[in-house]
């Protein structure tokens, strides 16, 4: 059990927060991530990446989207408040000297994107940042990243900054100019790698990936991250999360993610109802409301 | 196995303890003759119908009076056959006479000499392949149904005990001013962990999940064995000064190495349990409604699935359900599918019920609440629809051919016999690898080639200082294995610092 150090909204759905853990701040490398739980006894666990840390004072970073259920229960905390954390969990980025190394990040997926950046260019590359989403509102991490680049390239679906594109176009024409990538790395959502990687194969550029398959120990137990990778069957928290963008089945992956769907939009549906009942004053007859929908 | 109801079988024992009496009153002790005619004890259990739709515990345990009378069925025997089929040795007739003298605290005592959570084992271990394999009694009466039902009264003995709240913990040493890391808190990690604190040590137990027990709270249901009992046994240890560090993953939150290098351990203890769980390796194994029995049971013990108004983690809404191998683990998964609200559930061996390695008394309980046995047949594929979730099985079916080296009749497929079955479900319960985290991440602990780690007699591994037991050395094995190996590697280092 540990607690939640600060939190800020960075958009309508983006939460950055702070959580004490000393022992993972200080064992954490780029690309690992962590477990979190709201509480004990009744909460999800859900998989989140250490966007940043702290050892000096003992503090990790968490940058999460609410998309469901548990992720608003985390958005509800405060600051203080206890949750549950265990981590560092999957193996680190393979880091070295690649050259020229282009990450590209899709919404949420800057987060993430983050430490791995700071540690490639750490490691002596030259690195391009290629930051999508929808629309402005939801380009997190910008400062940071503009302050480790050697060039940052924001492309978003409306075009309310910086190009009107998906971020796979800004990339073919990186990697057919004369200065082709020597590695990409991409994170964001599964759709989104898929073409990532797909841009990538006809130039032969190696292009890493970070899965975020559903997850439910993290350690190696319970098969419910497996994902088809080269035609064998590989566990992302043990044998990831990252792997190779031209070897992923994506589709199988992508279905497996679906698979609670329905249930996901009821919960999701019931956080919702609670949520407004609870902020209505009359509450009783709210409540009331609320549970007959269910 | 059950059947009578809970009245009938008081009625039945408090019969038998007259007729005991009334031989006692002539002043004349039981005969062999006499003990054999006493009437086995059965397991009061809920009802089938009414148990496949709750989580409650199955089997009820026996009352006081069919303890005394199942305690009368033992002949003391001389060599105690029992006690060699039992991997710890509990001293069976020497409790069970504690039971007949009415003294139970005694039988605790005589059973927590080499067992710590009779409970537990009391409920879970395979006895009919252990300690009642070999009784006398079982033997005479040419049925291995009618053995003395040890298991039962352990359970017993240890229930009472905790009833009357009169649990005494074990004596803690002085300060050794040693310290020693445990990783894991199953039974293997907890056995050890109460065995180092006996001598004083100072024990720390890490554990990956936000709970304690291993298996036993994130595999083994509630309805065969209460959560609430493992959290008993894990306050005890508390309680004796055993610290507990969870949600901490040894290997990732902290180097193995660490723990002796910088952190002041003077020995490790690794009792890390299975890892990965093993699949078919046939097509359509990832698609959507295909689980691992781990992921299935972890989603609804740890989780809690099965309580929808609270419980935050998904359950898979099954209706059709095959469960795919033969073992405690399948038998769980079944059981826990059906309760879950499945309307039909099959159980797919590749041999017979008399090669399945589940308890008998599980397999028994099982086929009561209406679960489906289809012998001789696995699957050759998943098939799914077009949003790739998986809608039905092809399966084939198999004769049992000669038999192999292990002496088991290996199953030979039939040809042309395939065929295709519909199930939204399918859980795969054949058994796990090992976890690989601390080996990839300690490179100098040798495993085999299957990832188990490799010890010595007394459960020193390749790394000095550093000792291993239970499922990450056997592969999938028993909680009472598990709990041997513990005290095993426990005497070792006990000496090693002493
Ligand atoms: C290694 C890894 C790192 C991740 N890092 C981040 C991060 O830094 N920031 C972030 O916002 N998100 C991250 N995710 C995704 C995050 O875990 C999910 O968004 C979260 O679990 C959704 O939970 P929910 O209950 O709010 O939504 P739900 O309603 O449960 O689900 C919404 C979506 O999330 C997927 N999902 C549900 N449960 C899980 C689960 N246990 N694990 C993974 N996906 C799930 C669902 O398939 C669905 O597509 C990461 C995932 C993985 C595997
Ligand atoms: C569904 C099911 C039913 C079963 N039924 C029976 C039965 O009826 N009778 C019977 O005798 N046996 C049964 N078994 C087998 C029995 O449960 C196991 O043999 C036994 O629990 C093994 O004990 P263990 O201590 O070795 O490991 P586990 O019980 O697996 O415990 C290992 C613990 O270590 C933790 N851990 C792992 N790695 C790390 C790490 N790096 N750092 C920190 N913590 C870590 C895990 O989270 C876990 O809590 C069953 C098993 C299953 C899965
Ligand atoms: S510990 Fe298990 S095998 Fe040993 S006597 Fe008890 S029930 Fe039998
Ligand atoms: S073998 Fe059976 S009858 Fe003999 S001592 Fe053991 S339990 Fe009693
Ligand atoms: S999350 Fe359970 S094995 Fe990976």
């Amino acid at each position: 059990m540990t607690r939640i150090l600060s939190k800020r909204r960075l958009s309508e759905e983006v939460y950055r927060v702070e959580v004490e853990a000393p022992l993972v701040a200080r064992e954490r490398r780029a690309g690992q991530f962590v477990i979190v739980q709201a509480d004990d006894d009744f909460a999800e666990r859900i998989p989140l990446t250490i966007a940043d840390a702290d050892p000096e004072r003992g503090a990790i970073t968490l940058v999460f989207q609410t998309v469901g259920a548990s992720t608003h229960a985390l958005a509800a905390k405060e600051v203080g408040d206890p949750i549950t954390l265990l981590g560092p969990l999957g193996n680190p980025t393979h880091i070295e000297r690649f050259g020229k190394a282009v990450c590209v990040g899709g919404g949420i997926g800057l987060a993430p994107l983050h430490p791995i950046v700071k540690a490639l260019k750490e490691a002596g590359n030259e690195v391009v940042v290629i930051a999508g989403a929808r629309t402005a509102e939801l380009l997190i991490m910008q400062e940071e990243l503009k302050s480790i680049a050697d060039e940052l390239i924001v492309a978003t679906d409306d075009g309310s900054a910086g190009r009107k594109a998906l971020v796979t176009e800004p990339l073919k024409e990186i990697c057919a100019s004369d200065r082709p990538p020597d590695i990409v790395v991409a994170i964001g959502p599964p759709i989104m790698m898929k073409f990532c990687a797909e841009a990538t194969r006809p130039f032969g550029v190696k292009t890493l990936v970070s899965l975020n398959t559903i997850m439910i120990d993290g350690t190696g137990m319970c098969g419910g991250c497996r994902v088809s990778v080269g035609g064998e069957t590989k566990f992302v928290c043990v044998d990831g999360p990252e792997f190779d963008g031209h070897l992923v089945d994506w589709d199988g992956m992508m279905s497996r993610l679906r698979s609670y769907r329905k249930q996901e939009e009821e919960a999701h549906h019931r956080c919702h109802l609670d949520l407004a009942a609870a902020l209505a004053s009359e509450t009783s007859a709210a409540e009331r409301l609320a549970k007959g929908a269910l | 196995m059950s059947g009578a109801s809970k009245e009938g079988l008081e009625r039945q024992a408090r019969e038998a303890l007259g007729r005991i009496a009334a031989i006692r009153s002539e002043g004349r002790e039981l005969s062999p003759r006499d003990r054999l005619a006493l009437p086995v004890q059965d397991m009061p259990c809920q009802v089938p119908q009414a148990r496949a739709a709750n989580m409650l515990e199955v089997a009820e345990g026996y009352s006081e009076a069919q303890a005394k009378v199942e305690a009368e069925r033992c002949l003391d025997c001389k060599n105690a056959p029992c006690v060699s089929g039992c991997p710890v040795r509990v001293d069976i007739p020497g409790f069970i006479k504690k039971i007949r003298e009415g003294d139970y605290v005694g039988a605790t005592r005589a059973i927590k000499r080499t067992n710590l959570l009779p409970s537990i084992c009391g409920r879970v271990c395979p006895q009919e392949s252990q300690c009642q394999a070999n009784c006398t009694v079982g033997k005479s009466l040419k049925s291995i149904d009618a053995a003395v039902q040890i298991g039962r009264l352990e359970r017993w003995v240890a229930d009472n005990e905790r009833a009357c709240g009169a649990c005494d913990l074990p004596d803690v040493g002085n300060s050794s001013g040693k310290r020693v890391a445990v990783v894991g808190s199953g039974p293997a990690g907890l056995t050890t962990a109460i065995d180092l604190r006996r001598e004083g040590h100072e024990v720390v137990v890490y554990e990956a999940f936000q709970k304690t027990g291993g298996v036993m709270v994130y595999g083994i249901p509630e309805f065969r064995l209460p959560k609430s009992l493992v959290a008993i046994e894990s306050n005890l240890l508390a309680e004796m000064g055993v610290l507990y560090q969870l949600n901490f993953l040894v290997g990732r939150t902290r180097k193995l190495r660490s723990l002796l290098a910088e952190d002041g351990f003077d020995a490790v203890f690794i009792g890390a349990g299975a890892g990965l769980p093993k699949f078919m390796e046939m097509p359509g194994e990832n698609l959507v409604g295909v689980f691992s029995a781990n992921e299935y049971l972890t989603r609804s013990n740890l989780m809690k699935a099965y309580d929808r108004d609270r419980a935050a983690t998904p359950i898979y809404p099954s209706r059709r359900v095959a469960v795919l191998g033969g073992g405690n683990v399948a038998m769980d998964s079944a059981r826990m599918a059906l309760r879950l609200g499945a309307e039909e559930v099959r159980v797919l061996y590749r041999r017979t019920r008399e090669e399945m390695p589940a308890r008998s008394e599980e397999v028994g309980h099982a086929m009561e609440e209406g679960i489906i046995f289809d012998f001789l047949t696995s699957p050759t594929r998943v098939i799914g629809d077009k949003d790739g979730r998986a809608e039905a099985l092809e399966i084939l079916s198999y004769a049992l051919g000669e038999p192999d080296a292990s002496g088991r009749r290996s199953p030979v497929a039939i040809k042309g016999s395939e065929r295709v079955v519909p199930f939204d479900t399918v859980i795969v319960a054949i058994g796990n690898e090992s976890n690989p985290l601390l080996s990839r991440t300690t490179p100098d602990l040798k495993v085999d080639k299957r990832g188990h780690i490799l010890v010595d007699g007394a459960q020193k591994t390749s790394i000095d200082r550093v000792y291993a037991g239970g499922d990450i050395v056997l592969g999938a094995a028993t909680v009472i294995l598990a709990m041997g190996e513990g005290r095993r590697a426990a005497a070792a280092i006990n000496e090693l610092l002493g």
